[in-house]
C-alpha cells in the first residue's frame, strides 16, 4: 500500500534540473517539497505498526479486546496491567515472561563473546602470520557462509545426544544437559554458525591495518600474541563493536536454533520461543501478545538505537550473513 | 502468585559458568602463546650462552615458529566450525539419501517425495513466490526511499524509522501484523486493516486463512523488516558517487528522471547486487514469520519451516535433510551469480 505513492514523486521531478525562469525554480522547490512530503509520510506509515502495538500494551484488556487502538487517543485509558501480568503473573497462561527474559540474556551473552574472541583470532591469524595454504584455508571459511544453518541441525542434534561413536569406540559421549544446562548447547551452536561471518567481517577490517605498523612491531622484537593484544585489538575496536551489535540481534530475535537446541520450558527458552508459542495457542489473548512482543523488542531496540553506527558500518561492510 | 527470583539463580550461575569459561578459553590460550615463546626464547638464550662459554660454533638461529602461532589462534574456529557446520553439513547431505530413521538407503526417493507430494509442491511454490516478490519489491522500495530521502533535512530520522524494524525480531514483527491482520466478527474491529476496509464499506475478513493472499501478506511483514536494510546500503552507495560526475550531468542539463536512470542506477550496481543477493538468500531460509503468524496451516508454509516440522515434529529424518539440501542447492546458484559479478568489477576497474 505504500509503494504505491513514491513512484508519483519520482515521476513529478521529471520537470527540467535546471530552472531558469522563476516559474522553473517554484515549480522546483515544489517537487522537493512532494518529495519531502512522501517521504515523511511513508517514515510514518512505516512506524504505525509498531506504534499501534505499543499503544495497545497499555490499554486495559477489555478496551484491546473490543476496540481499536486507534481509539485510545479519544477515550483514553492507561494501564501497566498487561505487562505486570505478563512479566509476573504465575499463572500458566500468564506468559511467565521475567523468566524467558533471564533466558534470553544468559543465551545471549556467551553467544557473542565466544564467537567475537575466536573470530578475531582466526581473523589476525589469516591476515597477519605467514603459513602454507592460508588462502585457501581462508577461501574455504568464506565460502562456510553460504551453507544454511539448516544443513547442520539434525546431526548437530544427535552430536549434542548421542556423542560421538567412532567403530565402536565412543570418542565423546553425550552431553546429556538438563534443564538450565542446556544454555551450553545454544551456546555452542550460535558460535559455530557466526563464525565465517565473524571472520570474514573481521578479517576485512583487520588486513587493511597498515602493514608498517606491523612490521615495526616485529622489529622491536614483539611476538604475535603480543601484537594482537596491544597493536590490533585496541584498532579494530570499531570493527568488533559492529560484530558485537550484529551478533547480538541475531542471537535474540533467533527462533530456529533456541527452539530446537534450547527445549521449550521457562527453564532455558529465550523470548523468542515463548512469544512464538502464545502467538499460536493464545493467538487473541492480545493484552498479553503486545506487552509481550513489546518486553522482546524492547532491549534490541534500545541496543540498536544508540549504536546504529557501528552497525551501519558493519553492514556496509560485510553483507551476507550465513 | 508472585515472580520468585530466586527460581531463576541457578540460569545466573550457569550464564556465569559460561563467562568464566569463556575468560579460561581465551584468557588460557593467549596466556599459553605469550608462555610458550618466553620458554623457548629463555632456552635459545641458554644455548647461546653454553656455546660461547664452551667455545662450541654457534648453534644455527633457528626460525621462528610462525606455524605454530597460527596454529593455535586457528585452532577454537577450525575445531568448531568442523564439528558445528562442515561434519554435519557432510552427514546431511548422507541423510537425505536415507530413509526416516536413517538405517537404510533410499537413493533419491526423499527428493522424489519432495517433488510428488502436492502439499510439498505447494511449499515450494510459496517459496518461490517469496523469493521473487521479497527481494525485488524490499529493494525497489529502498531505493526510492534512499533517492527520495536523500540530502532532506530530516534524512537521519527518516532513515532512523524505516530502518528501525531491522532490530524487531520476526517473532515480534509478526505479532505485530498479526494484531494489524486481526479480525472480529461483530463490533468494532481491532485490526488495522479490517477497519480500513470496513471504514471503506466492505467486508472484514480472516485475512490469515484465505490463500493464497494471507502468502502475500506474510511476505508484507518481511518486506517491512528488510526494506530498512536495502536503503541503508544504498543510500550509501549514492552518497558515494563522486561530486564531479554529478555536477558535470547536472551541467549538460540532465533532468533528475535521467540522472537517475543514466548516472545512479549505474553507479549503485554492485551495491544493488550485494542487496538483492542477501535479501533473497534471507528470504529462502524465512523460518521465524511463517511458524509465528500461521504455523505453516493455511497453504503459507515454506522450505524453512517444513524442514523444521518433518524432522523435528514428524521425526522424518530423511525427508528434512533432502529439504535442507534443497535450501542449500538453491542457495549456490545465487552465490555464484554474485562471486561472477565481483570478478567482473575487479577486471574492470
Amino acid at each position: 500500500m505504500t509503494t504505491a505513492t513514491p513512484t508519483v514523486a519520482v515521476g513529478t521531478q521529471q520537470t527540467e534540473g535546471t530552472p531558469t525562469t522563476t516559474a522553473g525554480r517554484v515549480r522546483k522547490r515544489l517537487n522537493s517539497r512532494t518529495a519531502t512530503l512522501v517521504s515523511i509520510v511513508i517514515a510514518l506509515v512505516w512506524t504505525i505498526p509498531t506504534f499501534g502495538l505499543f499503544v495497545s500494551s497499555l490499554r486495559p484488556e477489555d478496551e484491546i479486546k473490543t476496540t481499536g487502538w486507534w481509539t485510545a487517543f479519544t477515550n483514553p485509558q492507561f494501564t501497566f496491567e498487561n505487562y505486570q501480568q505478563v512479566l509476573f503473573g504465575r499463572s500458566s497462561s500468564s506468559g511467565q515472561l521475567a523468566s524467558y527474559f533471564i533466558n534470553s540474556l544468559a543465551i545471549t551473552i556467551p553467544s557473542v563473546l565466544f564467537p567475537l574472541a575466536f573470530a578475531s583470532l582466526a581473523a589476525y591469524a589469516l591476515a597477519w602470520i605467514n603459513f602454507r595454504g592460508r588462502d585457501w584455508l581462508y577461501i574455504g571459511i568464506f565460502a562456510l557462509q553460504i551453507v544454511p544453518l539448516q544443513m547442520a541441525l539434525v546431526p548437530l542434534l544427535k552430536f549434542f545426544s548421542t556423542g560421538v561413536t567412532l567403530g565402536g569406540v565412543t570418542l565423546m559421549p553425550a552431553w546429556d544437559l538438563v534443564d538450565e544446562q542446556k544454555f551450553a548447547q545454544v551456546w555452542f551452536a550460535h558460535t559455530c554458525f557466526a563464525l565465517p561471518f565473524a571472520v570474514f567481517l573481521l578479517h576485512n577490517f583487520i588486513s587493511q591495518l597498515p602493514g608498517d605498523l606491523m612490521e615495526a612491531a616485529r622489529v622491536d622484537g614483539a611476538t604475535h600474541p603480543k601484537i594482537f593484544r596491544t597493536i590490533v585489538l585496541p584498532l579494530i575496536t570499531p570493527a568488533l563493536a559492529a560484530f558485537g551489535i550484529f551478533q547480538f540481534l541475531w542471537v535474540w530475535n533467533d527462533l530456529l536454533v533456541a527452539l530446537i537446541f534450547a527445549g521449550g520450558g521457562n527453564e532455558t527458552a529465550p523470548l523468542t520461543v515463548r512469544l512464538a508459542e502464545m502467538a499460536g495457542t493464545r493467538g487473541n489473548e492480545w493484552q498479553r501478545l503486545t506487552a509481550g512482543a513489546f518486553v522482546s523488542i524492547v532491549v534490541p531496540l534500545v541496543v540498536f538505537l544508540s549504536l546504529q553506527r557501528f552497525f551501519v558500518r558493519g553492514l556496509l561492510a560485510g553483507s551476507v550473513k550465513g | 502468585m508472585e515472580f520468585d527470583f530466586a527460581d531463576e539463580q541457578p540460569k545466573l550461575l550457569m550464564l556465569m559458568y559460561g563467562l568464566v569459561a569463556f575468560v579460561l578459553v581465551v584468557g588460557g590460550l593467549l596466556l599459553l602463546l605469550d608462555a610458550v615463546p618466553a620458554w623457548f626464547a629463555r632456552r635459545r638464550e641458554a644455548q647461546l650462552v653454553a656455546a660461547s662459554a664452551s667455545g662450541a660454533p654457534l648453534p644455527r638461529r633457528t626460525r621462528p615458529r610462525e606455524g605454530i602461532f597460527a596454529f593455535f589462534f586457528l585452532l577454537p574456529t577450525l575445531l568448531l566450525l568442523t564439528i558445528g557446520l562442515v561434519v554435519p553439513a557432510i552427514r546431511t547431505l548422507l541423510l537425505s539419501l536415507m530413509n526416516r530413521t536413517s538405517t537404510e538407503w533410499v537413493g533419491l526417493d526423499n527428493f522424489g517425495w519432495m517433488f510428488s507430494d502436492d502439499s510439498i509442491v505447494r511449499v515450494l511454490i510459496n517459496t518461490l513466490v517469496w523469493v521473487l516478490l521479497v527481494p525485488l519489491v524490499a529493494t525497489g522500495f529502498g531505493l526510492i526511499y534512499a533517492v527520495l530521502v536523500d540530502k532532506a533535512r530530516f534524512e537521519a530520522v527518516a532513515k532512523s524509522l524505516i530502518f528501525l524494524p531491522m532490530a524487531i525480531s520476526f517473532v515480534g514483527a509478526s505479532i505485530i501484523w498479526k494484531f494489524i491482520y486481526a479480525y472480529r466478527g461483530d463490533g468494532d474491529q481491532i485490526g488495522l486493516l479490517n477497519q480500513i476496509v470496513v471504514s471503506l464499506g466492505g467486508e472484514p475478513k480472516q485475512w490469515l486463512l484465505e490463500s493464497p493472499l494471507n502468502t502475500l501478506l506474510l511476505i508484507v511483514i518481511m518486506i517491512w523488516i528488510q526494506a530498512g536494510f536495502a536503503m541503508v546500503v544504498l543510500s550509501a552507495a549514492i552518497k558515494a558517487i563522486p561530486g564531479d560526475i554529478v555536477e558535470a550531468a547536472r551541467l549538460d542539463g540532465v533532468s533528475p528522471w535521467q540522472m537517475f536512470w543514466q548516472i545512479t542506477l549505474p553507479s549503485i550496481r554492485p551495491a544493488l547486487i550485494v542487496v538483492v543477493v542477501t535479501l533473497t538468500i534471507a528470504t529462502l531460509k524465512v523460518f521465524d514469520i511463517v511458524r509465528t503468524s500461521t504455523n505453516g496451516n493455511y497453504d503459507t508454509s515454506v522450505i524453512a519451516n517444513e524442514m523444521y516440522n518433518q524432522a523435528f515434529r514428524y521425526g522424518e529424518n530423511g525427508r528434512g535433510s533432502a529439504l535442507a539440501v534443497f535450501l542449500f542447492i538453491l542457495v549456490i546458484p545465487v552465490v555464484i551469480y554474485q562471486i561472477r559479478n565481483l570478478r567482473q568489477q575487479r577486471e574492470g576497474r
